[in-house]
């Protein structure tokens, strides 16, 4: 199936609509991509840099809990959450807690909240960043079980 | 066509002025702080131009051929498997930061996508195929076969739960609950 057929042919005035759609759309985009930059550097800025290996060692359950926290108000390229990860694991926290840091830092967003609620609605974002907070810690378990189950651990 | 909604037409001008309010207070009682993120913001917004350039395009191409028939078919109710696999290899292959997305998904979803497709969605961006030699190299390809298969499970499950919740119809942004 051709995407477009019909009376949606490609026409100059078609063209040119959907410019002016996208730089308006990108217009009421800007503003939040700004504040959200904003807030995150300064977040960067003000928060301290290294997060504490002390905060684990609390038992599996309280471990992947505080590692899907950590990970939910962490931000940054996901590149940071497995080197910080990795770092982790190297110090001594538990794969269980690395994992739900590392999944919730790609699944949950808190500091992107207001933004995601802007553009697709309040219930939305808070169903999704709620049950992506739940899945972290699930995952986190899932996937240490299966690699014990296999005995790939 | 209906008035857009002032809160939604407004609502990132308003959440600006707050941040940039923030930062005059900060500017006035820690000023090195102040500098310091600003130039932190610098760097960010530096990287984050080539992007931006790509976005409008992407905007412009959504808009010319995703007509809302097609986005119907393909992420729509009637989509079927084909929608879930659609919509999680987007999330797959979608770079960037997360912002310009969710505009795109919630101008899709106007369009008729699924609730439970833009939630699959922004759930299969958690996986970056570019990251896979870093996962391997801190943690064995073992660990990133069987983290990859939970979050392309959990990519489905989430959508499924969204949409358990919400319905398949998107909620009226910028309309107070």
């Amino acid at each position: 199936m051709s995407i477009l057929s019909g009376e949606n042919r490609l026409t100059r005035q078609h063209i040119i609509a959907s410019a002016r759609k996208a730089i308006g759309t990108f217009i009421n985009l800007l503003p939040i991509i700004l504040g959200m930059v904003l807030l995150t550097s300064l977040v960067v800025t003000l928060l301290p840099e290294q997060i504490s290996a002390g905060l684990f060692g609390n038992g599996a359950l309280l471990d992947s809990l505080t590692g899907a926290g950590i990970g939910s108000i962490a931000m940054g390229h996901p590149l940071a959450s497995y080197l910080l990860g990795g770092e982790l694991l190297g110090s001594g926290v538990s794969l269980i807690a690395v994992t739900a840091i590392v999944v919730a830092w790609v699944t949950v967003g808190i500091v992107q909240l207001p933004a995601e609620a802007l553009m697709l609605g309040s219930r939305f974002a808070i169903y999704r960043n709620v049950m992506s907070f739940l899945a972290a810690v699930m995952i986190s378990f899932l996937t240490v079980s299966t690699l014990q189950l296999f005995e790939w651990l | 066509m209906a008035k857009e909604p002032d809160r939604k037409k407004y609502g990132g001008w308003i959440f600006f002025s707050l941040v940039l309010m923030v930062y005059v207070l900060l500017g006035i009682t820690h000023p090195e702080e102040a500098g310091i993120a600003l130039e932190f913001f610098s760097r960010v917004m530096l990287q984050m131009l080539p992007v931006l350039g790509l976005v409008i395009i992407l905007f412009f191409l959504v808009n010319l051929f995703l007509q809302p028939q097609w986005i119907r078919k393909n992420l729509g109710r009637a989509s079927g498997a084909r929608g879930w696999v659609v919509a999680i290899l987007g999330g797959i292959l979608s770079m960037g930061p997360i912002y310009p997305w969710y505009a795109m998904l919630g101008e899709m979803r106007s369009k008729g996508m699924r609730n439970a497709l833009v939630a699959a969605f922004l759930y299969s961006r958690s996986l970056k195929p570019p990251l896979i030699p870093l996962i391997i190299y801190y943690f064995g390809i073992h660990y990133m076969l069987v983290l990859y298969f939970y979050l392309i499970v959990f990519s489905v499950l989430s959508g499924m739960a969204i949409e358990w919740l919400l319905g398949s119809k998107p909620e009226v942004v910028g309309k107070k609950s």
